[in-house]
């Protein structure tokens, strides 16, 4: 992972989508969805192959959230931020969070990164934590050890 | 005859075990030797009960509430229907549902979401046969009367686009469904594509065949996986059966849908933005004139809609758009999904005529807060709805009467705060997430929301407060009047309204954060 994505499945995932520069923003998702984040290497190459400026693929990685250009660890953890969770507690949710994994958002420890989220659309069975695609609702500080529990080792 | 047993396969319901539920129930039918038929349903929408289990004992479906792994052993034991500590009775008898105007979710919880089958024997592609037969004008006619305005939040009247986009003259038009649903408080778009695809799949192609469109696209966020696998699962179904491609149904009509996930972006969810995005860009909000009605994605003439107001349309063919219009107040016509959320002991999704009060949404359906502490404030409209202290929680829900408060309704969403809330945090937070998610193109979002936070920090740490009172106040006027789009425009909303009713809490707040 920490790798990136390879020059063969860059290519393959354009040709998933006709080469069309139009699909830039679905390219660049599937990417981060089946390899995490998004290389250097990568922006020229799908620049070079979907006749963009490297300067117009860069700008599409910049701008989105989702388009990390940093490998991840084995594993994402992200809290909800937004309002209707922090009417339950994800404020303090958040700091039992930091301590629990050891790492600050958009940080990495023992191979789980956290991430603030802004709205899961889980707000009736708030707070609400992602990990990795799953999301969980009435997330309590003990719910989040059980939760997070064997992340770090089990891969 | 196998025993049908619904376990919902919807966010909310997963996100607190139904997948574990609907596990340990075929496991305990196996090991019990019971012919048993698991079916996957949406939601109803009372999350609070979630998961919610029915098993339906001679066409009555009996429900159970907050059912876990554990719980199931016991189910069987009691025999299926049977007596339980958390048995609730008949699904159909349960108050908080049988009140609800249900008119755009009628089939969320009652139906196979990925059943065809299912879909077709509870009215599914009934109203795009009978716009066949009508003709497009019919159906234009319909939506105009009806009075649906875009339930998205800017409230724009859904027959006057659609007829715009009829109008234009062009080689190529497109439907683009908004389910970028990023506001706080949320779910309504989300349960309905969970819940009942195929009826957004059908009402998406009754638009195109209105406006004369062959073409359209779902811009889906990224923060909905299960949604993106239902959707996906559902759009091969339709495809696979004719009811999307080429000369739907033998009707002449081509129509498709592409599916397409966002990445993050709260300002997507702006129509503008949106229709960069889907051109694979970034989602940078466009000028209007020209709208989108003329001028839309890739330049062509676009109907930009929210999920909800799509899946309004099937009814109003069906049924007609005078009976649609005949719910609601004033110019609020026909029903709203309103999705109580936070600190709320009953939250979930009540789809009621306009004109029904925040108080009664909060207090009769709600309970009140889950904490049981009394309601200090209710965001009402998501991150750019104002707050509303509890003498302004009995404003009828209606678009004009939220707007003479300052207020919006938005998208329906309704978070409600207990009286441990700290308001001066949550204008702060405002500006905060602006900052975050502004697009940068023009100045007083970019800027102003950035200066916002800095002003709010200094009015928190008791740095010359009144001075830094007027300040704000004057950049909220700068930021509502000179924004590009509501992102900047909007945002003072939720700003004055804790100026104005919380002001004290600039006082007393820690200056956390």
């Amino acid at each position: 992972m920490t790798q990136g994505i390879d020059r063969e499945a860059t290519s393959g995932i354009v040709g998933e989508y006709g080469a069309k520069p139009e699909y830039l923003v679905q390219i660049l998702q599937a990417i981060v969805m089946r390899h995490g984040w998004i290389s250097e290497d990568a922006i020229r190459q799908l620049a070079f192959e979907l006749n963009l400026s490297r300067a117009d693929v860069y700008g599409v990685v910049n701008y989105y959230h989702d388009f990390r250009t940093t490998p991840p660890g084995k594993h994402i953890v992200k809290i909800c931020q937004a309002e209707a969770c922090q009417a339950m507690g994800s404020r303090a949710l958040t700091e039992h969070a930091h301590e629990a994994l050891g790492a600050g958002f958009h940080e990495t420890s023992n191979d789980v990164t956290l991430e603030p989220v802004y709205c899961l659309g889980n707000c009736a069975c708030a707070p609400a934590v992602m990990i990795d695609s799953k999301t969980h609702g009435r997330v309590d500080a003990e719910r989040f050890d059980d939760l997070v529990a064997g992340l770090g080792e089990s891969g | 005859m196998a025993t049908k047993i619904y376990v919902p396969r919807e966010t909310s319901a997963v996100s607190v075990g139904a997948d574990e539920v609907a596990v340990a129930i075929a496991r305990a039918a196996k090991q019990a030797g019971t012919s048993i038929e698991l079916i996957r349903n949406g939601s109803w929408g009372a999350s609070w009960l979630e998961p919610l289990v029915e098993v339906d004992v001679d066409g009555v479906r009996i429900a159970y509430g907050n059912v876990t792994a554990d719980d199931v052993a016991g189910l069987f034991a009691a025999g299926l229907g049977g007596e339980h500590g958390k048995r609730l009775g008949p699904i159909n008898e349960i108050p908080y549902l049988i009140s609800q105007d249900r008119w755009t979710f009628w089939r969320c919880g009652l139906t196979d979401p990925l059943s065809l089958e299912d879909f077709r024997l509870h009215q599914g592609f009934k109203a795009l046969e009978k716009a066949f037969a009508d003709g497009p004008q019919a159906v234009l006619e319909a939506v105009t009367a009806s009075g649906l305005r875009g339930r998205g939040g800017a409230g724009f009247p859904t027959g006057i686009k659609w007829q715009t986009v009829a109008d234009t003259e062009a080689d190529q038009k497109y439907i683009a469904c908004n389910a970028d649903e990023g506001d706080s408080g949320t779910f309504s778009d989300r349960l309905l594509m969970e819940g009942d695809p195929l009826g957004l799949i059908e009402s998406m192609a009754i638009a195109g065949y209105a406006v004369g469109a062959s073409k359209g696209y779902i811009y889906l966020r990224s923060e909905y996986p299960l949604t993106h696998r239902i959707l996906t699962r559902a759009l091969e179904l339709a495809r696979d059966n004719g009811w999307l491609g080429k000369d739907i149904q033998g009707s002449g009509f081509d129509f498709d849908i592409e599916l397409h996930l966002g990445a993050g972006s709260y300002v997507c969810g702006e129509e503008t933005a949106m229709l960069e995005s889907l051109e694979g860009k970034k989602g940078i909000v466009r000028y209007k004139p020209p709208l989108p009605a003329h001028e839309g994605l890739f330049g062509k003439p676009t109907v930009v809609n929210n999920v909800v107001t799509l899946a309004s349309v099937p009814n109003i063919v069906n049924l007609g758009g005078e009976r649609y219009a005949g719910m609601g107040v004033n110019r609020s016509k026909g029903t709203l999904a309103f999705q109580l959320a936070g600190n709320i002991k009953r939250g979930g999704l009540v789809e009621k005529s306009f004109g029904v009060t925040v108080r009664e949404l909060i207090d009769e359906y709600g309970g009140g807060t889950a904490s049981g502490r009394p309601v200090k404030a209710v965001q009402v409209g998501g991150p750019l709805g104002a707050y509303l202290p509890a003498e302004q929680l009995d404003t009828p829900l209606d678009y004009e009467a939220f707007t003479e408060i300052g207020a919006l309704i938005g998208h329906g969403g309704i978070v409600v705060f207990d009286d441990t809330a700290d308001m001066a945090q949550q204008a702060r937070f405002a500006m905060e997430f602006c900052a975050l998610e502004s697009c940068g193109k023009c100045t007083p979002c970019r800027i102003g929301s950035t200066r916002g936070v800095e002003v709010i920090d200094k009015m928190i740490a008791g740095d010359s407060r009144d001075e830094n009172y007027d300040l704000l106040v004057e950049l909220c006027d700068t930021m509502e009047d000179a924004s590009l789009c509501a992102m900047g425009g909007m945002t003072p909303y939720p700003v004055r309204s804790v100026l104005t009713h919380f002001a004290e809490d600039f006082a007393s707040s820690g200056g956390k954060q």
